[in-house]
């Protein structure tokens, strides 16, 4: 393919090559040397009260010789000779693997494995696996292009992509039979369906941001302050008023509507870095109001003991005040502390599909077509009669207004809201999964907030590391996957219809053939 | 084709421009210019680069607001005061469509897609500002069943039937030209102008444009206000040109009159030479000979 091209007019010598090459990767180990040095190298202890430190050296010089033979693999692997890397990356992941996987502690075996902590050591694995995989690739999509086949990874885009709506229904199925599935103890299960629960929050406001930022194209970071505008609507509707759940959902998915209108309606003149900047005020005034204004936010403080969602009437509790009849009497079943989490677990499945539907409906609508028109050119839709103010208004209200249901399922799941919990870094994880997920698709968003959401959540035993993963996987999702993990936009309206796309396609390429033959 | 001209100036215009100035700070880039667009025929406006073509054009379709002026459009469902109208009611009301200079598609979108969203606020009123068409309530399928064939209908006019599915930011140049065209002609307009239709045209290409610009004005009997500097194209198919330099219209009448202007010719060509040349000049070009 084009390592090939690359190769052939090469008037270098392959010495100079080589000695360019060691001159990049052992600048590559420098920098790493000095990063490290200080930041991995030097650990500070407190010793019977005093502040002391212990070094590490045997970490830093792994990592700048990782670094230097890692750079030396990949940048052969860039002209075009993948198996070094093939073989340096396998046999890395292998040993490596083995001696994690045996859980040997004599001391010659640890001197090899980087880390102490073994779960760092799994997550440092992924750099020469990554390599390895990556070298197959090439290999393999250099092996198809010489039998002139299609390159693997087109393949399994093509088919990725046909596969979408399965994914969808096998995801579906799975999310409704999750808490009958044996998870385990009633703990364990408790702990997973809490942590799916989050995931389907994010989902959801993934998907209502989606419309502002995936369809309609405007940047919006102050996204979170929809969701605490929701939160606090059934918080304080609840707690001041006694307002029921099912009465105040509703309510706070109009009120944060409100908000968004609000907001769009000075600012939607902005364009670009510059709706983003004030969008980013925006969040944050409504975060500081909420500390500020004690008398009817509660203050930093917040609000308490909001609560909890009633199954149509019927609270879920072990006791119930007189007259009241609760979700385990009136089902004559057993008190399980689990219903309740079952019960907001499917609360948030069935509002989360909801929004899909509606989302998926409005995109075959010409209000959803004329979101993407102004994406990609609104002086174009000014030209076409398009009010641009209005269709950026209905996209603001609507992703708002998810934002809003959203909240009030935080806050009635958490029975605690502050404004901590709406801070900049909330949009910005949102933003994170709408633009990991591929602008514009919804089951991309699925993937991505289960990878950013999810798997944080379950690798709590990372700690301080986790962090770090999560930004690692960013980076290489951004590289490998610039447009998103779900980057392909489908048409909403076919002519031809699915299946005669390519013989259409074909037909036109052997016209235009034909005519430049003549 | 001169007669008919002068017949339809003789009636109302479709589009009537009067004193059109338009000052950006100290720059003046139209300085007073009157024009009547007849209906049912094609009007170029031609001139050298910057002579203020498409700031025309900008203020007739409310991308700027005129300095002074009137621009009346005579049109069968109203007369509209185009420089009191907002920016997106002109499409929306007025129904004057345009085409840009460079090409403005949908890129993301599919050709198919283009056309639908062109038919926006038809298909809005049919869905009932998206809240019948979200319950699947109203004549929302029906009008967009509709839609599709109107956008058919123009695919087929403009060979891009083939192509309906593709994305619109992938298609040939020529082919983008066209779906432009296609596009502002799904809007249903009674007025269509044009910035440079054969820009980066080929000969075949921009000789198929004019057959398709001719159909259009006579199966549809609209207006078109032609923004061009491809000779063969302006001179082939325009029923009345317009000529602007620096701003100022310097002559309007029928091909024929504009061809043997004294008034263009210098705008295009310079200056006729007056004064004789220095005699070294003139003893070296004859010295060449």
């Amino acid at each position: 393919m084009t390592v090939a091209v690359r190769e052939m007019p090469a008037p270098v010598s392959i010495a100079t090559v080589n000695a360019e090459r060691l001159k990049q990767a052992l600048a590559a180990a420098v920098i790493t040397f000095l990063l490290t040095s200080l930041i991995v190298g030097i650990q500070t202890v407190s010793s019977t009260g005093q502040l002391d430190f212990t070094t590490r050296y045997k970490e830093v010089f792994i990592a700048s010789g990782a670094v230097f033979f890692g750079s030396i693999l990949v940048s052969l692997m860039r002209e075009g000779r993948p198996m070094p890397a093939l073989i340096g990356g396998g046999a890395v992941t292998l040993i490596v693997g083995a001696i994690l996987l045996l859980q040997d502690s004599s001391d010659a075996v640890r001197a090899l494995v980087p880390f102490q902590a073994p779960i760092v050591n799994w997550g440092a694995l992924i750099i020469p696996a990554a390599l390895f995989v990556r070298a197959a690739q090439l290999i393999l999509e250099a092996r198809a292009k010489a039998h002139g086949r299609q390159a693997a990874s087109v393949r399994v885009g093509a088919t990725t992509q046909k596969a979408v709506p399965w994914i969808g229904i096998v995801l579906i199925v799975i999310a409704v039979l999750l808490p009958w599935l044996p998870l385990g103890e009633r703990t364990e299960q408790k702990k997973i369906i809490d942590i799916v629960t989050l995931v389907l929050t994010y989902i959801m406001l993934g998907w209502g941001l989606n419309i502002v930022v995936g369809l309609a194209g405007l940047l919006d970071l102050g996204y979170v302050a929809f969701y605490a505008v929701g939160a606090y609507c059934y918080g304080m509707l609840s707690t001041y008023y006694g307002w029921s759940f099912w009465v105040c959902l509703p309510l706070a998915g109009a009120a944060a509507a409100t908000f968004g209108v609000l907001l769009g309606f000075p600012v939607l003149r902005l364009r670009g870095d510059y709706l983003a900047i004030v969008t980013l005020g925006f969040g944050e005034m409504i975060r500081i109001i909420l500390i500020n204004w004690k008398v009817v936010t509660g203050g930093p403080g917040g609000i308490n003991q909001i609560p909890r969602a009633s199954f149509f009437g019927l609270p879920i509790e072990r006791t119930v005040p007189e007259g009241t009849v609760s979700f385990h009497q009136f089902f004559g079943l057993e008190y399980n502390p689990n219903h309740r989490v079952i019960f907001l677990y499917y609360l948030i499945f069935i509002c989360a599909l909801a929004v899909n539907f509606v989302t998926m409906r409005i995109r075959r609508l010409p209000l959803g077509r004329a979101w993407e028109a102004l994406r990609e050119d609104e002086t174009a839709c000014r030209a076409l009669g398009i009010n641009p103010t209005n269709t950026k208004l209905t996209a603001f209200a609507m992703g708002a207004m998810f934002a809003g249901f959203a909240g009030s399922f935080f806050a009635a799941r958490n029975q605690f809201i502050s404004p901590e919990s709406f801070v900049f870094l909330e949009s910005a994880v949102i933003l994170a999964i709408v633009v990991l997920g591929g602008l514009g698709s919804q089951i991309g968003i699925v993937l991505s907030a289960t990878v950013l959401i999810g798997m944080p959540e379950l690798f709590r035993e990372l700690k301080d590391y986790r962090m770090l993963a999560f930004g690692i996987g960013m980076v290489l999702i951004m590289i490998w996957r610039p447009g998103g993990l779900m980057a392909h936009r489908e048409p909403t309206i076919r002519l031809h219809g699915k299946g005669k796309q390519p013989a259409a396609a074909k037909s036109a390429v052997t016209a235009k053939e034909a005519v430049a033959a003549k | 084709m001169s007669a008919v001209a002068q017949q339809g100036n003789g009636n109302s215009p479709l589009l009537r421009v009067e004193h059109l100035t338009m000052r950006f700070g100290g720059l003046v880039a139209i300085d007073d210019v009157s024009f009547a667009a007849p209906p049912a025929q094609i009007t170029a406006i031609i001139g050298p680069n910057g002579a203020g073509k498409t700031t025309v054009f900008n203020c007739l379709t409310g991308f700027y607001k005129p300095s002074v002026g009137r621009l009346t459009l005579n049109a069968p469902h109203g007369t509209f005061l185009l420089e009191q109208l907002d920016g997106f009611r002109i499409g929306q009301k007025a129904r004057v469509a345009r085409t840009f200079q460079n090409i403005r598609l949908f890129a993301g979108m599919s050709t198919l897609e283009n056309l639908i969203v062109a038919q926006h606020n038809k298909l809005m009123r049919a869905s009932g500002y998206s809240v019948g068409g979200l319950f699947g309530i109203g004549g929302y399928r029906h009008a967009e069943r509709d839609a599709i064939e109107i956008a058919r209908h123009w695919l087929e006019r403009t060979g891009l039937t083939a192509k309906a599915d593709w994305t619109a930011g992938s298609l040939p140049y020529g082919d983008q030209r066209r779906l432009e065209i296609a596009r502002a002609m799904c809007t249903e307009p009674v007025l269509l102008c044009l910035d440079e239709p054969a820009a980066g045209l080929n000969a075949r290409e921009s000789a198929e444009l004019n057959e398709l610009l001719l159909a259009i004005r006579s199966e549809k009997q609209i207006g078109i206000l032609l923004i061009e500097h491809d000779m063969s194209v302006v001179m082939g198919i325009s029923d009345h040109i317009v000529v602007l330099d620096y701003g100022r219209k310097i002559a309007d009448g029928t091909p024929q009159q504009i061809r043997s202007d004294t008034n263009v010719i210098r705008a295009y060509l310079g200056e006729a030479e007056d004064e004789p040349l220095p005699p070294v000049v003139a003893a070296d070009l004859s010295h060449n000979a």
